[in-house]
């Protein structure tokens, strides 16, 4: 597919971050054979708050669980779950079963990206890194479109939450 | 929801999708419903096999060229917005055959909250084009019949509504569902690119009604389109696929030519049998020749009757359309149209009009400049059925090559 010129940079960077974390990590090589990415998107928006969707699929025979999330599109990026309507952070993070999978989509799961800066077009590519438990990285990049369905609202409006407190916490 | 279900082939994708390779799928399952539906008689089909036939939308070709037409087909085109460059034309591009790419494969676009509505393809294709701005924003070689027709003053009678375009895609398969939900999603994805100009849907006759590969009927009633090349023709490569002579990007592709023909079944109504059978010099019974033999046998034109006079009209359309050198010929698709009539619109005369119907005629060729206006002027000069039949909606547009998974159609033109 397609990277726009800026993110080549950027996704550059981040795969050396990414490299960065996976040492810090104690043995752990690679997981992207362990838990895939499919159908990733996001959804496109001028600045501040969006959502990145897809399927995670684990290919082992123990759970996986997705910690944390980055991306080079955004300085803060939060694992959340709709409830009752409500977005707030998922407790723990996202368990992908083994030999499961999760789908992250609107209403549901979702990668929450906060503090959005440059607009992500429709048809940009985003890149987005998942950290698991054991300091493995994922690394995939994700198609924008322009998505208005769902009942989702990014805004903040309706969100109740603390992000301040959950920023914090993951810098 | 859960894809990963559905990404395993069954049993009947792999009988019926596996086979499904180009032209040869359509046949194929022709014979395998015929154990499928025994005898003549109403036969309840509980299979829905049909709905499941996947047209592979990768290869050397946009599909849609290449596939049997469907019962239904959905042209729409979309005008640029200003701000659409290079590269917002390449974004675009990517999105659109990643919905194709995706849809017609039985499987939800990204970000489609209506998923289900894609798991019957019916043999779905999608194939985009390029007008003139399109090629010129992204910046590569302009073919110089990439431009809008000539005027044809003795007929044409057209009407922005239905003419021109930035960019076409033609949607055709057997179930207006998945055109519907496919239309869709290209449209959604077109937002932040160009806006709708227009939208135009035709029909043949329902998937199963004929035998596979019977000659379409047009609302006149006649067997339209009998000597048209077909892609296992010999000849056929050779009238349509852009060769060297033509933008690299565009080599492996095409042009497509949609002229949207209305039909005067009012006047057309006060004409007999003979007559209408003069106009074209086909039998409308079963589209053979009047000179004789059976719908595919050649038309002699020579041929005289008693009194001297050639058995064809040599005004007839059959007479005036005849092109001989195979790789002057096009590549017709033709589907009927049969709209609501429009609000105060009058019939010849002056009464109002009481059906609104025509013929979206497509045709696919190497070059539009030497093989479909040659045709369309001889036949603007004299052609008994325009007495008839009136253009009114034209567009020419490029047709690039297909793409292999993970690329998109159009990207050649950035190469």
């Amino acid at each position: 597919m397609f990277t726009r010129p800026r993110y080549l940079a950027t996704a550059a960077l981040a795969l050396a971050a990414a490299t960065a974390l996976a040492g810090c990590a104690s043995d752990t090589a690679s997981a992207e054979d362990a838990l895939t990415v499919t159908d990733p998107w996001v959804k496109s928006v001028d600045s501040g708050m969006t959502a990145g969707f897809g399927t995670l699929t684990n290919a082992t025979d123990e759970d996986l669980t997705v910690v944390a999330a980055s991306s080079d599109a955004a300085p803060m990026v939060e694992l959340h779950e709709v409830v009752d309507g409500q977005m707030q952070e998922k407790d723990g993070g996202f368990t992908v079963p083994a030999g499961g999978s999760v789908t992250l989509q609107p209403g549901g799961l979702h990668l929450m990206l906060m503090g959005v800066e440059e607009p992500i077009a429709a048809g940009d590519e985003v890149a987005f890194t998942l950290e698991l438990e054991d300091g493995a990285t994922v690394e995939f990049t994700a198609t924008a479109k322009d998505f208005d369905g769902g009942n989702e609202d990014y805004d903040g409006e309706s969100m109740e939450m603390d992000h301040s407190a959950d920023a914090d916490e993951s810098h | 929801m859960d894809t990963t279900a559905r990404r395993g082939p069954n049993r009947r994708q792999l009988l019926l999708g596996g086979a499904a390779v180009g032209v040869g799928a359509a046949a194929a399952l022709g014979a395998d419903r015929a154990g499928l539906l025994p005898g003549p008689g109403p036969q309840a089909d509980t299979a829905g096999v049909n709905g499941e036939r996947i047209v592979p939308f990768h290869g050397a070709h946009q599909a849609g060229v290449t596939s049997a037409p469907g019962a239904y087909a959905t042209y729409a085109a979309f005008d640029l917005l200003d701000g659409t460059d290079r590269t917002g034309m390449r974004a675009w591009l990517s999105l659109l055959s990643d919905d194709a790419a995706r849809i017609t494969q039985g499987r939800g676009a990204l970000a489609d909250l209506e998923p289900e509505l894609a798991i019957r393809p019916a043999g779905l294709t999608a194939t985009f084009g390029l007008g003139r701005e399109a090629v010129r924003r992204i910046g590569a070689a302009v073919p110089d019949w990439l431009a809008p027709l000539p005027a044809f003053p003795q007929i044409d009678a057209l009407e922005d509504r239905w003419s021109g375009g930035d960019l076409v895609v033609l949607l055709h398969g057997d179930d207006r569902t998945a055109i519907s939900h496919l239309l869709r999603m290209l449209v959604r994805d077109s937002r932040g690119f160009a806006t709708l100009r227009w939208r135009q849907d035709g029909f043949r006759r329902a998937y199963g009604s004929d035998p596979h590969g019977t000659t379409m009927r047009n609302l006149f009633g006649q067997v339209d389109g009998s000597t048209t090349p077909k892609p296992e023709d010999e000849g056929f490569a050779a009238a349509v696929w852009a060769g060297s002579d033509a933008p690299a990007w565009l080599r492996g592709g095409t042009s497509l030519v949609l002229r949207r023909i209305a039909m005067n079944l009012e006047t057309w109504d006060e004409v007999g049998v003979d007559g209408r059978e003069n106009a074209v010099g086909r039998r409308l019974s079963d589209g053979a020749p009047l000179t004789g033999g059976s719908e595919h046998d050649d038309v002699d034109l020579e041929a005289t009757d008693a009194s001297g006079f050639t058995v064809v009209n040599p005004a007839a359309h059959v007479a005036r359309a005849r092109v001989e050198d195979p790789a002057r010929r096009i590549v017709r698709i033709g589907y009927n149209y049969d709209d609501p009539v429009e609000a105060g619109a009058l019939d010849s005369q002056g009464r109002p009009a009481v059906s609104n119907v025509g013929l979206l005629f497509g045709s696919w060729q190497r070059d539009v400049a030497t093989q479909f206006t040659p045709l369309q002027q001889r036949m603007a000069e004299v052609d008994l059925l325009n007495t008839w039949t009136t253009p009114i909606g034209s567009g020419v547009w490029a047709i690039p090559p297909g793409c292999a998974e993970g690329g998109f159609v159009g990207e050649t033109l950035f190469a």
